[in-house]
């Protein structure tokens, strides 16, 4: 017999947890009292819940590892909620514990009592209240099994303080089965065999890598597919880093805020194959607009993501990592010389551009960053300008090195993201690249990362605006720029300074190499505050509901 | 179109949340749920009635596949199938002997006599139910309740 708190952490070692990003509190003081006593897990004291949801995150993204957080009842439970959302319109794994007031209570709107499990539950894959100590063992067995296979997506399982506290049993389960659960992961052998005659009879197809890529770790496949047929690749924000960043064949990110040559692309593409990726609104623009007239091939380990939003012709359902492996083994090149030829015409006439007159750019500074890391460097984003810049402008290497909130589009995932990438690579350099706006909404932790000792550095791109918000105001609501003005904000080099943080401010262009280079050095968190100028605009831009023909930029 | 779709799901608590929410969250229509225990006391059968246009229905049947707790679905709509539903009438009795006429052609059973109302039980498919309550709206309708569809897949013949 154990308490229920030591089956919890025994079974968490079993399936391999290392770090268990956490806040203390009422509910969950048995199992931090286990914490306390346990040697080899790595607990890192958030400083607001959110960020331990974030740090999980970024974590499990950085890693391909299950990500752990744990927060209290009541309100530590409901601070979680944002960062299990944004794990959950990713399909990222992350695991969320919570303590529950005890079960004599549940019901009786007992002290920081709240229905996580209720609300949580469009949020979560799965979400277990556990009702018996004996129970608790399997249903934590279950919840990894859960997060690691088929969709990724977080599972939640709350925990009542009497629970956590009371004994109980459990035998040992080697492999969870579910009866109700199968997801399906070989591709039907007949599909891969039409995509795969679909792809040779094609005269202009397009590769439409999404997030998928990532979590199925098939970016070695989608390399091989990639050479093997000539075909070129465009990527969404989440399938950043799939393909190399310079590889000849790449288009960089397609959509709203996507190159030209992209979109032109996909526009006037006669076959688009889309692996792992939803056609979420940000790609498509219009839907009835986009590749009209092309050829869809589909494949996702998800079949409610067929034909959801766009209509497949072709869709393949199973993981991709395994769909590409046979589909390889059968693709034959398709002629398509003169479509690569009038891509690379479109990407000659229409690069990625900006001003490039003296003052202190995004652009320029997301590009120093680039270069000065060997494009090596691990980018988290926060969310509205500064995470388009950077996804422009980061030409990543490998997968797992761009983490950003794309489906939910996060405001304050940046910092705690990076501090649980940098936990779970130590030796990678980590950059958080932020706005003034976004940096402020989980602020506080920098106190985790002075305490954790992560050489973590935060590019704040400070334009004393909300950005992208500031943008739409001036292209679409006549320049009324309606509370989007920070003019009043933090000293972000004091600010960093009271929390331990080594400060840099940067005003000119001529400082940025530098600024760069002591922040890297610098053995513990580094914040950057860039002060860029106010009104720069991400270009190219689709605007909402427009078709992705219709791209204005800066110079129209 | 109108759908009758069917659920094997596991006996759990917060599995019929699920798979309302479901439905509420993406603003898709249930016009009717019925739930209980099956043969085996693990499992639990849901017959949901919803309409939509084939895109709709097709999304419905994949994301309640896609729902952990479901071990089956099946869309009954097309395929033979027998479905029926219990519905309890109180109606008003002031002219009863042609109330119990009407009654007795379908089949109902009277299940209690009030001063003033008759309380009919029905079971049958939609088209016998709603031609009863059409019949029996003139002699004034006090309360009706129904428990929804239920429907099953013909055996093999």
């Amino acid at each position: 017999m154990k308490t229920g708190a030591e089956i919890l952490v025994d079974a968490l070692k079993e399936e391999g947890v290392e770090v268990i990003f956490g806040y203390q509190g009422g509910a969950v003081l048995p199992i931090f009292d286990v914490f306390y006593r346990t040697k080899d897990l790595r607990i890192v004291l958030v400083r607001h819940e959110q960020g331990a949801a974030h740090s999980a995150d970024g974590y499990a993204r950085a890693t391909g590892k299950v990500g752990v957080c744990i927060a209290t009842s009541g309100p530590g439970a409901t601070n979680l909620t944002t960062g299990i959302a944004t794990a959950y319109m990713d399909s990222i794994s992350i695991v969320a514990i919570t303590g529950q007031v005890p079960t004599s209570m549940i019901g009786n709107d007992a002290f920081q009592e709240a229905d996580i499990v209720g609300i949580t539950r469009p949020i979560t894959k799965q979400s277990y209240l556990v009702k018996d100590t004996n129970e608790l063992y399997r249903i934590i067995k279950e919840a990894f099994y859960l997060v690691r296979s088929g969709r990724p997506g977080p599972v939640l399982v709350d925990i009542p303080k009497d629970i956590s506290a009371g004994m109980g049993s459990f035998k040992s389960i080697k492999e969870v089965s579910l009866r109700s659960y199968n997801p399906r992961y070989k591709g039907h052998p007949q599909q891969i065999k039409k995509a795969a005659l679909a792809i040779k009879k094609a005269k202009r197809p397009v590769i439409y890598s999404g997030g998928g890529v990532i979590s199925s770790s098939a970016s070695e496949e989608l390399r091989e597919l990639v050479e093997k047929t000539g075909i070129p690749i465009t990527s969404t924000l989440l399938s950043l880093g799939a393909i190399d960043g310079t590889h000849p064949l790449f288009l960089g990110m397609l959509g709203m805020h996507g190159t030209k040559y992209a979109n032109f692309a996909i526009t006037e593409c006669d076959l688009i194959i889309a692996i792992g990726a939803r056609f979420d609104d940000r790609i498509t623009g219009k839907k009835d607009e986009f590749a009209k007239g092309a050829t869809i091939i589909h494949i996702d380990i998800d079949p409610s993501e067929i034909s959801k939003n766009i209509f497949a012709h072709i869709p393949i359902v199973g993981d991709c990592k395994m769909v590409l492996q046979e589909l390889n083994k059968i693709v034959e090149k398709p002629e398509i010389s003169e479509w690569v030829k009038k891509i690379n015409g479109w990407k000659k006439e229409y690069p990625l551009e900006w001003k490039d007159d003296g003052e202190l750019r995004p652009q320029y500074i997301i590009e120093r960053i680039c270069e000065i890391t060997n494009r090596e460097a691990i980018i988290t984003t926060e969310v509205g300008q500064n995470q388009m810049w950077a996804a422009q402008y980061y030409k990543c290497k490998y997968p797992r090195q761009f983490l950003s909130s794309g489906g939910l589009g996060t405001m304050g995932y940046g910092l705690p993201a990076a501090i649980g990438a940098q936990i779970g690579c130590p030796d990678k350099i980590v950059f958080d690249i932020a706005g003034d706006g976004s940096i402020l909404m989980n602020i506080q932790e920098l106190a985790t990362a002075v305490q954790e000792k992560l050489p973590i550095n935060i590019a704040i791109l400070n334009n004393r605006y909300l950005g992208m918000v500031r943008q739409w105001q001036e292209l679409f609501h006549g320049k009324r720029y309606s509370y989007t003005s920070l003019e009043v904000g933090p000293d972000f080099v004091k600010l960093a300074e009271a929390f331990g943080v080594f400060g840099i401010r940067v005003e000119k262009k001529e400082e940025v190499d530098n600024a760069i280079k002591k922040a890297i050095e610098f053995r513990g968190p580094a914040l950057i505050d860039f002060r860029i100028v106010r009104e720069e605009n991400v270009f190219p831009m689709i605007p909402a509901g427009a078709s992705l023909k219709e791209m204005i930029d800066g110079t129209a | 179109m109108r759908h009758i779709i069917s659920l094997l799901v596991e006996n759990r608590f917060g599995v019929l949340a699920r798979i309302a929410g479901l439905f509420s969250a993406r603003g898709y229509n249930i016009d009717s749920l019925c739930v209980a225990e099956t043969d085996d006391p693990t499992i639990s059968r849901m017959t949901i009635v919803t309409h939509g246009d084939d895109k709709i229905i097709e999304q419905i049947e994949k994301q309640l596949n896609k729902v952990v707790d479901v071990i089956k679905v099946s869309d009954l709509t097309d395929t033979e199938h027998v479905e029926r539903e219990l519905v309890l009438l109180k109606v008003k009795s002031e002219k009863r002997s042609e109330l119990m006429e009407i009654c007795d052609i379908f089949r109902t059973r009277i299940v209690d006599v009030g001063l003033k109302s008759l309380t009919i039980e029905i079971t049958g498919d939609e088209g016998k139910i709603s031609a009863l309550i059409n019949l029996l709206k003139p002699f004034g309708i006090l309360e009706l309740t129904r428990t929804g569809k239920v429907g099953v897949v013909r055996g093999e013949k």
